[in-house]
C-alpha cells in the first residue's frame, strides 16, 4: 500500500498531485502531516509543497475545466473533512484522463462529493455571515467569536469589511484559535496568546463591554420572544434552520 | 446621544408583538454596496440572522412605528376597538434601535410598518422621517422595507420610494366584497391605487436610469403584498389568478399569504378557527413557486373544475394526475422544462441532469445520488434503464395517488395487491 504524506496545506496538496505524475506513482492514500498514523506495511512518501509545482497544476485545472472548478477545490479543501484532500485528488485524476471537462459529470461519483461538500462548505459561510453577533467593547470595537465546523473565516471577511466599513471589528476562530481584525483601513489576521471570550458562550468579560452593551443585547432578546407566533410554533423547522452547536453564541438564545 | 432608555423596551415589546402577523421578511432583491465611510450594505440574496420558534426567518426588523389605528378592520389585532396596550416610537428613537442592532450583526436592516395615526398622510410622513433619519444622518445602506399605507398621497408614495428598497401595500382581503365586510372603513380603490402608482414609477425609473446617468434608484427591490387566508370564504383560485395577475401585469416581487390567526374571537363577522390553515398557506406557497419558477400557469393549479387546492398532496403531484399524458418524462432527452413538471424533480436536480447527461447516460442510481425524490418521481419518468418501475401510464392516476399518499413503493403495492386477491383461500386452507 502506497501513502502519500503532503504538507497541510492546499498547496502541499496540488504538489502531491503533481508528484503523483512525476512519479509516475498512484497512492492509494493520501494523509497530511498533522494526522499522525502508522502504518505498518506501507510505503509512505513525503512530499514538500513546492509553489512552482503546487502552479502548474493550479493552472491545469484551469485549462482542463475551468476556473470555477479550481476555485471549488480551494474552497473544499478548507472543509477540512476526513475526505477532502482524497476527493480532489481523485478529481484532479479523472480530469487528466477523461477527455472533456468532468465538472458537470455528476455520474462520477467525486465529482458529485465534491459538489455536495461544496455546498455545505457554502452553507456554514452563510451561517457565519449570519449567526455571527458582535458585542461592542468600551474602546468601540466590535468584537465577535464562536467555532465554526470548517475553517470559512477566510471566506466571509470581505462581506463583513463591505457591510461594517465604518467600524473597528474582530471576528475570532475559538476552535482554530485565529481571527480578523479590521482597524478602518485593512483587515489583518491575528492570533490572541490567549482567549479573549469565554469559549463557552463567545462573550467577552463585563468589564470590557461598552454601557450600551447588556442593553442592547437585552432588547434583541425581548424583541425576539416578541416576534414568535405562539400559534405556528414549529420547533423542528426552527432546529432545522438554526442549528443547536450555534445557540450558546446568540443572545436571543440565552 | 442615544435615545433608548426603559421605555423603550416595553415599547419594543408592544410593537414588534403587533407587527409580526405581517409574513414578509424578505431582505433580497437588491445589490446595493456601502458607500465609503457609511455603515452597511445590502446584499442581493437576503440574510437570516435568526430564526424565531416558529421557525420564521427574522431578517429584518419588524416593527412598526405605532400600533395607534383609526380603522376598525375585523381580522387586525390593533384595531382600534381591541383594549390592547398602544404605544408609539419616536423617529430618532427607532433609528437608534434599528443602528444598534444592525451593528450588531442582529439584522439586515428595517421593515417598518405602523397603524394609521390621524389620516394616512401624517402617518406617511412619519415613517419616511425614520428612513430618512436612517439614510441621511446614520449613513445606513441596510436594506429598508416601507409598508404604504393606503390612501396616502402620491407624493408621500414617490417619497417613500426614494428611500426605501422594498414598498408594499397588503391587499389582504382578495375580493372587493369581502373587503367591505370585514373592513368598512377600507375600500380596495385606495388599495389598489398605491400599487398601481408603485409599479408605473419602477417601469418610469427604469426608462430614465436607461437614458440618463444619475438617476436615483426608485425601490430597488419592488413591491410586494400580502393576502390573509381564511379569514374570508374566497377560493384559492380567486386568490391565486389575483396573485398571478400582480406578478405579470404588476411586477410584484413576491405575494405572501399568511394563514389566519384568531385574534379578534369576539367578532361574529370572522370564521371560528382552532388553528391557523397553516396547509393550506403552506400549499398556497408551493403553488406560487411553480407560478414562479416552474413555468405552470394558474389554470393549470385552479380551475374552475377544482377551486381550490388539494390539501393532501403538494400542486405539483395534483397537477401531474390531473395531466397522465405528458408522463411518462424520458430524463435521458427531455428538455429542461418538462423535467421541472414532473414531480420530485426541482430546479436544482432539474439543472444537475441537463449538465450531467451530456456525458453519461442517466439511470436511477444517478437520480438518486442528484437528489431527485424518487418516491414520488418514479412514477412519472424513464431512465436508461429498463422497467425500472411501473409510471403512470401503466399504473391508473387514481392509483399513483394511493401510492403516493401512503409512500410504498410500487413494486411492493402491485405485490401486495395481488396477495390481496386469494385471501379467503388461504384461509380455507
Amino acid at each position: 500500500m502506497i501513502i502519500f504524506r503532503y504538507e497541510n496545506s492546499f498547496e502541499g496538496l496540488l504538489t502531491l498531485v503533481f508528484e503523483s505524475y512525476r512519479l509516475n506513482l498512484f497512492p492509494d492514500k493520501i494523509v497530511s502531516d498533522n494526522e499522525s498514523q502508522t502504518m505498518i506495511f506501507s510505503d509512505t512518501v513525503s512530499i514538500v509543497a513546492d509553489e512552482r509545482k503546487a502552479e502548474r497544476v493550479w493552472k491545469k485545472i484551469i485549462e482542463k475545466s475551468s476556473k470555477e472548478s479550481a476555485n471549488m477545490l480551494q474552497i473544499v479543501f478548507l472543509s477540512e473533512h476526513p475526505e477532502a484532500s482524497g476527493l480532489i485528488y481523485d478529481f484532479c485524476r479523472l480530469m487528466v484522463e477523461k477527455p472533456y471537462n468532468i465538472e458537470t459529470d455528476f455520474s462520477l461519483e467525486p465529482v458529485l462529493k465534491l459538489s455536495r461538500l461544496f455546498n455545505k462548505v457554502a452553507a456554514e459561510t452563510a451561517r457565519v455571515r449570519m449567526f455571527t453577533r458582535f458585542q461592542e467593547t468600551s474602546e468601540n470595537t466590535y468584537y465577535a467569536s464562536f467555532s465554526p465546523k470548517y475553517n470559512v473565516l477566510p471566506l466571509c471577511i470581505q462581506h463583513f469589511t463591505d457591510r461594517f466599513a465604518d467600524q473597528e471589528w474582530i471576528i475570532y476562530d475559538l476552535k482554530r484559535n485565529y481571527g480578523f481584525y479590521y482597524n478602518l483601513i485593512e483587515t489583518v489576521r491575528i492570533t490572541f496568546e490567549e482567549l479573549p471570550a469565554n469559549p463557552e458562550n463567545g462573550q467577552i468579560p463585563e468589564s470590557s463591554k461598552s454601557a450600551d452593551e447588556q442593553h442592547f443585547q437585552k432588547l434583541w432578546k425581548k424583541y425576539y420572544d416578541s416576534i414568535s407566533i405562539v400559534q405556528r410554533k414549529n420547533y423542528r423547522l426552527h432546529r432545522q434552520r438554526l442549528p443547536k452547536r450555534f445557540w450558546k453564541y446568540l443572545p436571543e438564545k440565552n | 446621544m442615544l435615545m433608548i432608555s426603559e421605555k423603550t423596551y416595553d415599547k419594543l415589546k408592544i410593537l414588534a408583538g403587533s407587527a409580526k402577523y405581517d409574513v414578509s421578511c424578505a431582505s433580497s432583491g437588491t445589490q446595493r454596496s456601502n458607500t465609503s465611510g457609511g455603515l452597511g450594505n445590502a446584499s442581493a440574496w437576503g440574510i437570516c440572522h435568526s430564526y424565531s420558534d416558529d421557525g420564521r426567518c427574522i431578517s429584518l426588523m419588524k416593527i412598526m412605528l405605532s400600533n395607534n389605528c383609526i380603522y376598525d378592520c375585523a381580522y387586525c389585532i390593533n384595531r382600534r376597538s381591541n383594549d390592547h396596550p398602544r404605544a408609539t416610537f419616536m423617529p430618532k428613537e427607532l433609528a437608534d434601535l434599528t443602528i444598534g442592532f444592525y451593528r450588531r450583526n442582529y439584522i439586515e436592516g428595517l421593515f417598518l410598518s405602523s397603524g394609521v395615526l390621524r389620516n394616512p398622510d401624517y402617518t406617511m410622513e412619519q415613517m419616511i422621517s425614520v428612513v430618512k433619519e436612517l439614510r441621511a444622518n446614520h449613513r445606513f445602506n441596510g436594506y429598508i422595507h416601507m409598508k404604504v399605507i393606503p390612501g396616502s398621497g402620491s407624493e408621500l408614495i414617490n417619497e417613500a420610494g426614494k428611500w426605501a428598497d422594498r414598498l408594499s401595500v397588503n391587499l389582504e382581503i382578495p375580493t372587493e366584497d369581502n373587503l367591505k365586510f370585514l373592513a368598512p372603513e377600507k375600500n380596495y380603490e385606495s388599495i389598489l391605487k398605491p400599487i398601481h402608482l408603485i409599479t408605473d414609477k419602477i417601469n418610469e425609473n427604469r426608462e430614465d436610469r436607461k437614458r440618463f446617468r444619475k438617476v436615483e434608484k426608485f425601490t430597488p427591490a419592488g413591491q410586494s403584498t400580502q393576502f390573509v387566508i381564511g379569514a374570508s370564504d374566497d377560493t384559492d383560485r380567486t386568490i391565486l389568478k389575483l396573485a398571478g395577475r400582480l406578478y405579470d401585469q404588476r411586477n410584484l416581487k413576491r405575494v405572501y399569504y399568511s394563514g389566519f390567526i384568531q385574534v379578534n374571537g369576539y367578532d361574529s363577522r370572522l370564521p371560528v378557527l382552532t388553528t391557523p390553515p397553516l396547509v393550506r398557506e403552506h400549499r398556497l406557497y408551493q403553488a406560487d413557486w411553480l407560478l414562479r419558477f416552474y413555468g405552470f400557469g394558474v389554470d393549470d393549479i385552479v380551475n374552475n373544475e377544482h377551486p381550490d387546492l388539494d390539501l393532501s398532496l403538494d400542486p405539483k403531484v395534483v397537477y401531474a394526475l390531473r395531466n397522465p399524458w405528458l408522463f411518462p418524462v424520458d430524463i435521458n432527452k427531455a428538455d429542461y422544462y418538462s423535467l421541472l413538471k414532473v414531480p420530485g424533480i426541482g430546479p436544482r436536480s432539474a439543472r444537475l441532469i441537463a449538465d450531467a447527461r451530456i456525458h453519461n447516460h442517466l439511470n436511477s442510481y444517478h437520480l438518486k445520488k442528484i437528489g431527485v425524490v424518487m418516491k414520488r418521481a418514479q412514477y412519472f419518468i424513464t431512465c436508461h434503464e429498463l422497467g425500472y418501475s411501473k409510471t403512470i401510464q401503466e399504473l391508473k392516476p387514481e392509483f399513483v395517488r394511493q401510492l403516493i399518499l401512503t409512500g410504498q413503493k410500487s413494486t411492493d403495492a402491485v405485490q401486495l395487491s395481488l396477495f390481496n386477491l386469494p385471501v379467503p383461500l388461504a384461509t380455507a386452507i
